[in-house]
């Protein structure tokens, strides 16, 4: 091995712990984090929408086969979302689109994301996990006033 | 060297069946881009459903095909450098198991049974055959394995002094990763799945399955990739008349991918429940780590062409960049070959970006994902086999190679495809395009109420790329064919092109021998993965019972 690899490999190096170095603090600095680790329980497995305080709301998402409950919920604007996804049956998926909201719906487990809307507007959210038969019309929506 | 008659008729069997099944692969491809694009529009296309075959689509492009090329390459690559006798019997049997399941499994998923696509995700429930197919295929690659390992140890007892070639080492590097890491998807397959899709138990923990599936989701990738990588390091440098850069290097790669390979699994499940984000940042953290291996290759490989160059005559200082013979009839491996690694270029960063743990959120399985991992493994691990699948049954039949200009034309074509194809799924996953979907029954349909305008512009750009990618294809096959065609000329003896090292440090003991490395890889798998384990198990409650594709109401027992 001479210098210039020798060089190569350690700027390798310095550009990975750089991007990682990144990450962590987006992640835990910026809190811009993943889905969060609940653990399961049976209060989730119903479909409803619930408020906790003046600008927090609760969103119980249940995904089944091939539907989003509840289907569509209404929130005003500048609200914080807690969303809390399971599934009925198999693994679907979870994407509000126009957000960084990405979540996979597991039978026997909860899923949990926070997140703000401030731009008015309908968010559709799509199920881009295979499901079945009628995976291709599995949609929901949220609308922001 | 000459290859016995009997190795040779299982090398050509091991290489031409997944070309036969490949095929059907593009085709269901071509299929796919059209469907999602609302070219075709419904559920079935000449019986076949949309996700039948995108399910026939992954197994057999994924999983079946590298693997039996994987198995192919190493058995010859094993004969060829250790010049030791390979034991024909067990290179029959490991390749009847590997077809008997691949049959089973195509059985099953064609007869509409297996309906599951290539990551068989509980609890959507598959045919018993397709579980036993699919782990017949990885048994029979096991037996390959376990071949090999005497003829290495052997070698190693009778030269002590000498180096292993790097084909060698980077084969069985390859093949420890992928014997580790199929480990738990066995179990997963056999212990868990296939009892319950037998009716034997009733519900399962799906968060386990999905844990010990990206156990191997994730090696799998590289158990795709690094037999391109041994022809980028043992062959292409002398391709171009240049040398290895480093000997070292060449090695220390291919163990780095032994311990990085394996503990990364998370970053396929950033989106999940039930497992904490910090065990997902530490393997997003393995993840960078196994981009360093790639790093180093990408340094490797450009010096390596840069020298070639400047022997070749060409002195200027960039000139190196385009003097290679990028369109030589008679050097069509090196096409093939350097068309692969520059475009994995752009595979290896949007992985970057994937693994970039928070980042995930935007792009998690929409067509971004496909538009990343169709640079992998429709890129350089494609490429590398129609390559090298032409070249060695042009080598083990002694028929030279037909329509040349056609055949090293391929690769480009190809590239221009894939170009497009990713192009139009990655811009499309930004805007929410999602994958695994037959996106022309709704979103791509104007009749729909749930039609998206821009997502029927990017399928529509995906799909132009598909149908390129799918011309390159058929282009390919008659290349194969015309050569298969044509008379044998002379029985020619077998060789690889290999390279010689230009810095060929000391045979030093850290990348001499493999049980240091495996130990590290196994030190680093239980840290990244007995708290995973643990988590899933612990924040999941009640099992699932199997579900079919077509009906919301569980199958009971």
């Amino acid at each position: 091995m001479d210098r210039a690899e020798k060089f190569i490999i350690s700027f390798s190096i310095v550009v990975l712990v750089l991007f990682v170095t990144g990450i962590i603090i987006v992640a835990k600095g910026a809190g811009i984090d993943l889905a969060e680790c609940v653990p399961s329980d049976k209060t989730f497995t119903e479909g409803r929408l619930g408020q906790l305080d003046e600008h927090t709301y609760q969103a119980y998402y249940v995904a089944k086969m091939w539907a989003f409950e509840p289907r569509e919920i209404e929130i005003p604007l500048e609200s914080e979302l807690d969303i809390f996804l399971t599934s009925k049956d198999v693994v679907h998926g979870f994407h509000i689109n126009e957000k960084a909201v990405n979540l996979m719906a597991v039978p026997g487990t909860i899923n949990k994301y926070r997140v703000k809307f401030s731009k008015r507007g309908t968010y559709e959210i799509v199920c881009h996990e295979f499901c079945g038969t009628g995976h291709q019309n599995m949609v929901g929506k949220i609308i922001v006033k | 060297m000459e290859f016995s008659k009997s190795l040779k008729r299982v090398l050509l069997l091991e290489l031409l069946i997944p070309m036969l099944l490949l095929v059907l692969g593009v085709y269901l491809g071509l299929i796919q881009v059209l469907s999602r694009a609302g070219v075709i529009r419904g559920d079935s296309i000449w019986s076949l459903k949309y996700f039948e075959g995108l399910t026939l689509h992954g197994v057999v492009n994924a999983i079946v095909v590298t693997t039996f090329f994987a198995v192919a390459f190493g058995n010859a690559v094993m004969v060829y450098y250790l010049k030791n006798k390979i034991k024909m019997t067990w290179v029959w049997i490991s390749f009847w198991v590997m077809l008997i399941g691949t049959l089973l499994a195509a059985w099953a998923i064609m007869s509409g049974n297996a309906t599951v696509l290539y990551t068989f995700y509980a609890p959507l429930k598959a045919h018993p055959l397709f579980y036993i197919g699919v782990a017949l295929l990885v048994v029979g690659s096991w037996i390959a394995f376990f071949n090999w390992i005497p003829m290495y140890l052997r070698f190693r007892k009778e030269h002590p002094e000498k180096k292993t070639p790097i084909a060698v080492v980077g084969t069985l590097a390859n093949f420890v990763i992928w014997f580790i890491a199929t480990v738990p998807v066995a179990y997963e397959v056999l212990v868990i799945l296939l009892p319950w899709s037998l009716g034997y138990v009733s519900e399962i923990n799906v968060m386990l399955t999905r844990v010990l599936f990206w156990f191997f989701g994730h090696p799998l990738v590289y158990f795709w990739l690094l037999p391109a990588y041994i022809m980028y390091y043992a062959f292409l440098p002398k391709l171009v008349g240049s040398k290895i850069y480093s000997d070292f290097a060449a090695r220390l790669v291919f163990f780095l991918f032994l311990i990085f390979s394996i503990p990364v699994g998370l970053h396929h499940q950033f989106a999940e429940p039930s497992i904490n984000p910090n065990l997902k940042l530490l393997h997003a953290v393995f993840t960078f780590g196994v981009a360093l291996p790639s790093l180093i290759t990408a340094f490797s490989i450009a010096a390596s062409l840069e020298m070639g160059a400047h022997l070749r005559g060409h002195k200027g200082l960039m000139s190196w960049v385009y003097r290679q013979p990028f369109f030589d009839r008679n050097n069509y491996l090196f096409a093939y070959l350097i068309v692969g690694l520059l475009i994995f270029i752009v595979g290896g960063a949007t992985g970057i970006l994937n693994a970039s743990y928070s980042m995930n959120n935007l792009v998690h399985n929409t067509g971004f994902l496909p538009g990343h991992f169709h640079l992998t493994v429709a890129g350089p691990v494609i490429l590398a086999i129609f390559g090298m699948t032409i070249y060695m049954y042009s080598n083990l039949t002694g028929k030279e190679v037909k329509l040349k200009s056609l055949n090293v034309a391929v690769p480009y074509i190809w590239a221009l495809g894939l170009a497009f194809f990713s192009s139009g799924l990655m811009v499309g996953g930004l805007l929410g395009e999602p994958r695994r979907t037959n996106l022309g029954i709704s979103y791509t349909n104007p009749d729909s109420p749930l039609f998206h305008s821009d997502w029927q512009i990017t399928t529509a750009i995906t799909a132009i790329g598909g149908t390129i990618m799918f011309i390159a294809a058929l282009s390919y096959f008659t290349v194969l064919i015309a050569t298969m065609a044509s008379k044998s000329k002379a029985s020619i003896a077998f060789s690889f092109p290999t390279s010689e090292a230009y810095h060929d440090e000391k045979n030093i003991s850290l990348v001499k021998n493999f049980a240091p490395w495996i130990l590290v890889a196994v030190v680093i798998i239980l840290i990244a993965y007995v708290p995973t384990i643990k988590e899933a198990l612990e924040n999941t409650a009640g099992g699932a019972l199997p579900y079919l594709p077509t009906n919301p109401v569980p199958i009971t027992p």
